[in-house]
Parts: structure tokens; C-alpha cells; sequence
């Protein structure tokens, strides 16, 4: 049986412009995603910003109501039974929020451990434990405002593990944490992968899903545009080559005649200081470097190379739908 | 579960000086007000009328208008998706919230007292004290219920917490804290009847002077329990409909 199911689910937001002449517009965030998470499984949900990674949780840990098909989480329906689900299930989200600033780290768990009905005399035992696994033991007296943003990050992911839910929903939980932290955190994650938690994680890196996931899934426009295991995604790209063009002052209309180059997969370009660099996914045995550069005539042009594609190549050409 | 999360919250208002000042020092303010201006009556009934309306109101101030202020706070903290996002029924969630802020008010009432007592050298004459009691905690309550309504409305609309603040002054003169209510015309009066804190005041000036305040008291718990009773209902259709908004991640 799935863990997590998803079947055409479908989310739609409305919003209003203007003060004196209101006008509704409807803007479909989530439009028909459909996988599923087998137990034990972490899966990743990978895209950019405003793909619907977020919405897709959200509708998942009952926060949101859908507002076309269908999910389950334990074969509980995430509409017809959200206390249910809540039982079995821990969030946790990236950022600075979603804690008691003026609570001790200790006063926090112990708040949420109430709420999630953690019998008193497992409490002591349980926040213990969840301390030492996220490395905070000793600083549990401290007050919440003078925690680091990794440190918060970590007592987040305490809180989500303290009725010791079957399954977790991590929502880009590095986010804005340093290489290390997050080095630390990844650790974790796959500590608890190995303990056996069913592990739904959003995130905009593509090495930390490729560190981590079981599967991964690429979400773009409320779409998911690709789906497999992190060797699989990989694949998609490895044949091939990318031309990385250096140009200064580029204008965006000559992105779109690269595009058209007979042999070019897809585009995109890379802010680096003064310049501009247009990276050019290429197919299999096309030579594109030519008519790129007849493309870009009249726009000044740095260093010309081409490479093997990376991981980050396959999530970008995935992401820009180029 | 209600006794700690009573606790965590107390202790998160009381965690911050300045809050801590502001709210010793607000119903004080406002009764010093009133004292002032009933003072140029000379008529010492009239200075235990504001002695004892000047107590109520600052549990209104307190705990009704607060309440849902607080709920505003944990929209800024990012805290109310994961108490919705917990098992535990949201109207459970709420109740430690709001009577923390009762808390608060039992100490406005007490602060208020003394105050007048001390540099007004008000002394309520107070003829049942049990009764007494007994009306304070039951006002207290249902000033309570009426906070919890209002937060209730927060999680839905996250302006609400606005309502809060704007019956602030209208109940201080609607439920007849500061001046009778056979002043204002009639469907004032019926405003004033529909409100716990009416009939709380009235049941608090029984008991001080030795009159009987059991209808009041009733009313008043009955009142209380209607509002409550409102909030639970309603607290499980707004939530369903803030998940359908999508308003609750909002600030």
C-alpha cells in the first residue's frame, strides 16, 4: 500500500488587483499532480520557486483543502479525515518562523508535545532523545531568539519528530542555512530515512534530492514535468554536451533566436559579475557553436567552452521547460 | 494538556519587561481617568460606582479585546499553521490562550482595587464577599468566552483582530462600567443585555452593596456559555473555510 497518495490533485488560488476597480483573477498553483510514496520511501519534490511544491504539502498535512482530486496519506483521506492524518504525520518547514521566540527550546517541544498528545511521563524521555538527535542538547534552556538560523532549523525538526509520526513532510527545510548546517541537516534527514520514516522532502537543490531521495519527482508550473530516480533524471541529460558562451550586455531577445539554432535542446543564462553566460544544452552529435555566435553577432562575446552536462543542467532544462 | 499550554502561554506574556509594563500599567491608567473625573461629584457612593466599574473594565480591556491579538500574534510567528496542523481540536488549542489573558484580568481587577484605594482611598464596602468572588470569576469567564469568539474569527479573517480593539471603548459605556445604562435609549439597552459583562457588573454591585446577585451571576455564566458555545461551533466551519481561503499562512 501507498503511503502517500496523490491522484490528479488539483489547487487553485484567487486573488484581487486594484483599490477602487477590484478585479478577481484566478491563478492555478497546483494543476493535476498525481504520484505516490511507498513506506519507508523519501521522495523529493524538486522545482523552483512558485512551482507548487509548498501548495502540494500543505494540501497533503490537511492545511490547504484541494481544490480538484484526490490524496491520501495512510489511506486516510487528507479531506474526509484531517484529524486522522494529523495523528501519523510531522511537518517541518525551512526558515525563521513557526516558533515560540520568547519560549526556551525546551518550553517549545514541551508546548507541542501537548498538542500532539505525547503522554506526559514519555515526554522527558522523547524531547531528550530528539535533542541529542539534532545536536541541541545542553542549549535546550535558551530562549528561541537567540538560537541561529540552523539551530531553529534543527529544533524544527524536533518538533516534527515528537509524537514520532510514521510520515514527515519536510518543506525545504535548508533553506538559507550554511554549507554546514545543512551539511548537518542532510545528515539527519538520512538518519531518519534509516530509522524507516516515509520522507516527503521539497527542495530547490538538485544535489541535496540526489544525496538523499529514493525517487524525485520535478515539479514546474504546477506540473510535475519528470519523474524517477535520481540516476534516471540524470540520464535525461547525459547524452549530449552544453556550450557555455560568455557575452556582455546580452539582450533577453537573443536568448530566443539562440533557441532556434538547429540542435539546441534548451537555453538559459547565468548572471556572473559583468557577464552574461548563456548556457546551451545541445543534442547528441549536433555542433551548434557556429550558429549560435552568428545568433549573438552585434553582442560582445567573452570565452566560448564546451563541457559534459551536471546534475544542476538536467534540474535547469527540466525546470525552464526550454 | 490545557494546564501547560495555560502556562507556556503565561509565561510567554510575561516573558517580555515592556509588555509586562504596558500591561500593568493600562487598566491603572484609565481607571486613574475615571477616578478624576468622578472625584469632582464628592459623593463617596458614587467613587465605589467607579471604583467598582473601573475593576470591570479593565478585565474587558484585557482579556476580550486581547485575545485576539494574540491569535494575530501567531499568524507573525508562522505558529498558527502548526497548531491547526495538530490533532488537538482548535477550540482545545485556544482556550489555554485565552485564559492566560484571564489571568491577566484577575490581576487588572486586583490592581485597579488597590490603586483606587491607595491614592483615591476608595474602599468598596463589599457585603457577600463569597458572592463577590463568585461574581468576579464568573465575569471573568465569560469575559473569556467573548475573547474566544473574537480569536476564534481570527483564524479566519486576519484583520479580526481589529474588531477586538474596536468594541474596546463601546463596552466600557454598553455594559455599564462607568455610567447606568437607563442613560442611553432603549436599543442600547438591548445591545447591553445581549453582552456577559452587563450582567457581570450588575451581579458584582449586588454583591458588594448586599443584594442579591444570583440572576445576574446566571445570566451572565449563561450569556458566557452561549458565546463559547458559538466559538467551538464555528471554530471547525472557520477553519475549514480558512483552509479553503487559504488564509492562514497569510499575515
Amino acid at each position: 500500500m501507498l503511503v502517500v497518495e496523490a491522484t490528479d490533485l488539483r489547487r487553485s488560488y484567487r486573488t484581487r488587483t486594484g483599490i477602487v476597480r477590484r478585479e478577481k483573477k484566478e491563478v492555478e498553483a497546483v494543476r493535476g499532480v498525481s504520484f505516490g510514496i511507498e513506506r519507508g520511501e523519501l521522495f523529493g519534490l524538486l522545482g523552483p520557486n512558485g512551482a507548487g511544491k509548498t501548495t502540494t504539502i500543505k494540501m497533503l498535512i490537511t492545511l490547504l483543502l484541494p481544490t480538484g482530486g484526490r490524496a491520501t496519506v495512510l489511506g486516510q483521506d487528507v479531506v474526509g479525515a484531517p484529524r486522522e492524518v494529523r495523528r501519523h504525520i510531522g511537518y517541518v518547514f525551512g526558515g525563521d518562523r513557526g516558533l515560540y521566540e520568547r519560549l526556551s527550546a525546551l518550553d517549545n517541544l514541551r508546548y507541542f508535545a501537548e498538542l500532539y498528545g505525547v503522554a506526559p511521563r514519555e515526554q522527558r524521555q522523547r524531547i531528550g532523545s530528539l535533542l541529542e538527535l539534532v545536536g541541541l542538547t545542553g542549549r535546550e534552556k535558551e530562549r528561541v531568539e537567540g538560537f541561529s538560523r540552523g539551530m531553529r532549523q534543527r529544533l524544527h525538526i524536533a518538533r516534527g519528530l515528537l509524537h514520532d509520526p510514521e510520515v514527515l513532510f519536510l518543506d525545504e527545510p535548508t533553506i538559507g542555512i550554511d554549507p554546514v548546517g545543512a551539511r548537518e541537516l542532510r545528515a539527519t534527514i538520512a538518519t531518519l530515512r534509516e530509522q524507516g520514516k516515509t520522507i516527503l522532502l521539497t527542495t530547490h537543490y538538485m544535489f541535496e534530492a540526489d544525496e538523499l531521495c529514493d525517487r524525485i519527482a520535478v515539479i514546474r508550473d504546477g506540473l510535475i514535468v519528470a519523474e524517477g530516480s535520481p540516476a534516471v533524471l540524470k540520464q535525461r541529460v547525459s547524452a549530449g554536451h552544453v556550450v557555455e558562451v560568455e557575452t556582455f550586455g546580452l539582450p533577453p531577445s537573443r536568448t530566443d533566436s539562440v533557441r532556434s539554432v538547429q540542435g539546441v535542446r534548451s537555453v538559459s543564462v547565468e548572471e556572473r559579475g559583468q557577464a552574461q553566460v548563456l548556457l546551451v544544452q545541445v543534442e547528441p552529435g549536433a555542433e551548434v557553436t557556429s550558429g549560435v555566435l552568428a545568433e549573438l553577432l552585434g553582442t560582445r562575446v567573452g570565452r566560448v567552452s564546451s563541457r559534459e552536462p551536471t546534475l544542476e543542467d538536467a534540474y535547469v532544462e527540466l525546470v525552464s521547460g526550454a | 494538556m490545557l494546564v501547560i499550554a495555560y502556562w507556556l502561554h503565561l509565561k510567554m506574556l510575561a516573558a517580555s519587561v515592556f509588555d509586562g509594563i504596558f500591561q500593568v500599567i493600562w487598566p491603572l491608567f484609565f481607571a486613574t481617568t475615571a477616578f478624576l473625573v468622578y472625584r469632582q461629584a464628592d459623593d463617596p457612593a458614587v467613587m465605589v460606582y467607579a471604583g467598582l466599574g473601573s475593576a470591570v473594565m479593565g478585565i474587558w480591556s484585557v482579556v476580550a479585546t486581547t485575545a485576539s491579538s494574540l491569535l494575530q500574534r501567531e499568524r507573525w510567528l508562522g505558529t498558527l499553521e502548526l497548531l491547526v496542523a495538530a490533532p488537538t481540536r482548535f477550540a482545545l488549542v485556544l482556550v489555554p490562550i485565552t485564559t492566560a489573558m484571564a489571568s491577566l484580568g484577575l490581576y487588572s481587577l486586583t490592581a485597579t482595587l488597590l490603586w483606587g484605594w491607595l491614592l483615591f482611598g476608595i474602599t468598596v464596602p463589599v457585603a457577600s464577599p463569597v458572592l463577590f468572588v463568585l461574581a468576579i470569576a464568573v465575569s471573568i469567564f465569560s469575559i473569556a468566552l467573548i475573547g474566544f469568539l473574537l480569536s476564534v474569527a481570527v483564524v479566519r479573517y486576519r484583520t479580526a483582530w481589529a474588531m477586538g480593539n474596536m468594541l474596546e471603548y463601546p463596552g466600557w459605556l454598553v455594559c455599564g462600567f462607568l455610567v447606568p445604562l437607563t442613560i442611553f435609549p432603549t436599543w442600547v439597552g438591548w445591545i447591553a443585555y445581549a453582552l456577559p459583562p452587563t450582567w457581570g457588573m450588575q451581579a458584582i454591585r449586588s454583591a458588594a452593596s448586599g443584594g442579591s446577585p444570583w440572576r445576574d451571576v446566571l445570566l451572565c455564566l449563561g450569556l458566557g456559555m452561549v458565546y463559547g458555545l458559538v466559538g467551538a461551533l464555528l471554530s471547525e466551519t472557520v477553519l475549514r473555510s480558512a483552509r479553503r481561503h487559504a488564509t492562514l499562512s497569510l499575515t
